[in-house]
């Protein structure tokens, strides 16, 4: 245990695809369902998954899950302090 | 042809039907039809705005839930860890308890380790929080030099591959002020306490035995098995964080059976699945079938805030805006004292608040309120009143 070794925490089997959408796809995102971003889920900025983007609270993130009923399933959360 | 339904039409159902077509030689008139009636179909069996799926999720966990073992002993199959299984695990899933009742790991090691005994077996010693006991046949203390006399189990030692010195190490770091020495060749060792009481020198005998030598704190046990074409090490009681700090670790395949470790170390969506994963284990394992919707829908509001929250009243049940609502839940006097202090609203948007005033429920075809689409300017407001009169 003395070697010290780099872990890639966004690597897990589990952990889906986050993408940090931009103004205008968050746009037309809100447009669409008709919401508000407070609606949306949360995600802790301090998050393993998202913790090396460069991300500011009310960012939303896109992830994209491997689903057993749809193959892919698109979620979406909101970054929170 | 079938790109124009991949938008309508969900993967796997595309999927299933290019497969049961391939040896039909259908015309694109055929085709369309069938596709289109598939689209119909599929639409036909959505879930209608307004279902109250939230009690449907209910139900379908309820009723199997009867026929689930109590029993909370069970072994998953012969010679293997102890776990939890069926309803306990299951309760224990959904309220979120942050300690679990059996903690497990599921350790994967890189692929070029996997297939070798020799490597798994070492890594397997290395995780196993090993303490001084198991390393000493017998304690004796020794009333004249005022000293513990601890005989070395080389057996053990040999099995763990631990040095003598690392032992004496692991003593000075573990027991404070006591003189620890290697005597008989390494056959045992001395620890002697600066006091000249016997009373302290029993109390060092017993200290000692818990001493940590190595290994990773919380593992209690652990069994390399064989699964697919290379060995797993099975562990009883988890420590994820530090596992998949050792080098010859796969941290991308390894799990921890406690969905806040997995939080912790991995984040929020694979907690997520790591709760869906565990349901369906637990399920599955009863013989039992429930539709994964059921279990995604509740990993998803477990999720939702970016932190687990349990199915109880601290957690998601305890952050619904209705006073009602949550008073109608558990500890009902508890919530309308504390909310007629503070002179809580209750906008009666939800269900079950309505239920308990015996008014209409947002729910079905409660949901939709009536909308009059508003026709004209202000003038033709004026000639329509006009004519009514």
């Amino acid at each position: 245990m003395v070697e010290t070794k780099n872990i890639d925490y966004t690597k897990h089997v589990l952990t889906p695809k986050h993408i940090k959408m931009d103004e205008k796809e968050i746009e037309e995102l809100l447009s669409k369902y008709n919401i508000s971003k407070k609606q949306l889920p949360r995600i802790l900025r301090e998050d393993p998954a998202i913790a090396e983007m460069d991300l500011k609270k009310g960012d939303i993130i896109k992830i994209i899950r491997k689903s057993e009923t749809t193959k892919e399933a698109i979620y979406y959360r909101v970054v929170i302090d | 042809m079938i790109e124009n339904y991949k938008e309508k039409i969900p993967a796997p159902l595309l999927d299933k039907y290019l497969k049961l077509t391939k040896d039909m030689k259908l015309t694109k008139d055929q085709e369309k039809k069938i596709l289109d009636k598939l689209e119909k179909e599929y639409n036909n069996a959505k879930i209608a705005p307004g279902e109250s799926i939230g009690v449907i999720t209910a139900e379908s966990f309820g009723e199997p839930g009867t026929q689930m073992t109590l029993n909370v002993f069970h072994f998953a199959g012969v010679a293997e860890v102890q776990v939890t299984l069926g309803l306990p695990r299951l309760i224990e899933l959904f309220d979120a308890r942050k300690t679990v009742s059996t903690p497990a790991m599921e350790v994967f090691l890189d692929k070029k380790y996997s297939d070798n005994q020799a490597t798994v077996k070492k890594v397997a010693a290395l995780i196993k929080e090993t303490k001084f006991r198991e390393v000493v046949s017998s304690f004796s203390i020794n009333v004249l030099n005022l000293q513990v006399e601890c005989e070395l189990n080389k057996k053990n030692i040999r099995d763990l591959k631990i040095k003598e010195d690392e032992i004496v190490e692991a003593l000075n770091k573990g027991l404070k002020g006591v003189n620890v020495k290697l005597v008989n060749k390494g056959d045992s060792i001395v620890l002697k306490p600066n006091s000249e009481e016997l009373k302290d020198v029993y109390k060092l005998k017993e200290k000692a035995k818990d001493v940590f030598v190595r290994g990773i704190p919380g593992v209690t046990q652990v069994l390399p098995v064989m699964q697919g074409n290379e060995f797993v090490i099975l562990t009883a009681g988890s420590n994820l964080k530090e596992v998949i700090k050792i080098p010859e670790v796969d941290e991308t395949r390894t799990k921890s059976n406690n969905m806040f470790e997995m939080h912790d170390v991995f984040g929020i969506e694979v907690a997520r699945n790591n709760i869906i994963e565990e349901a369906q284990k637990v399920i599955q394992n009863q013989g039992l079938d429930v539709d994964i919707r059921h279990i995604m829908f509740i990993a998803d509001i477990m999720c939702a805030t970016g932190e687990i929250k349990g199915i109880t009243r601290s957690g998601i049940t305890g952050e619904k805006e209705s006073v009602l609502a949550r008073a109608s839940f558990e500890t009902p006097i508890k919530h309308i004292i504390d909310a007629s202090l503070v002179g809580e609203i209750d906008t009666l948007n939800s269900v079950i608040e309505n239920v308990i005033l015996n008014q209409p429920v947002p729910l079905g075809t409660g949901l939709p309120g009536l909308v009059v689409k508003m026709a004209g300017e202000v003038e033709n407001e004026k000639s329509t009143r006009s004519n009514k009169k």
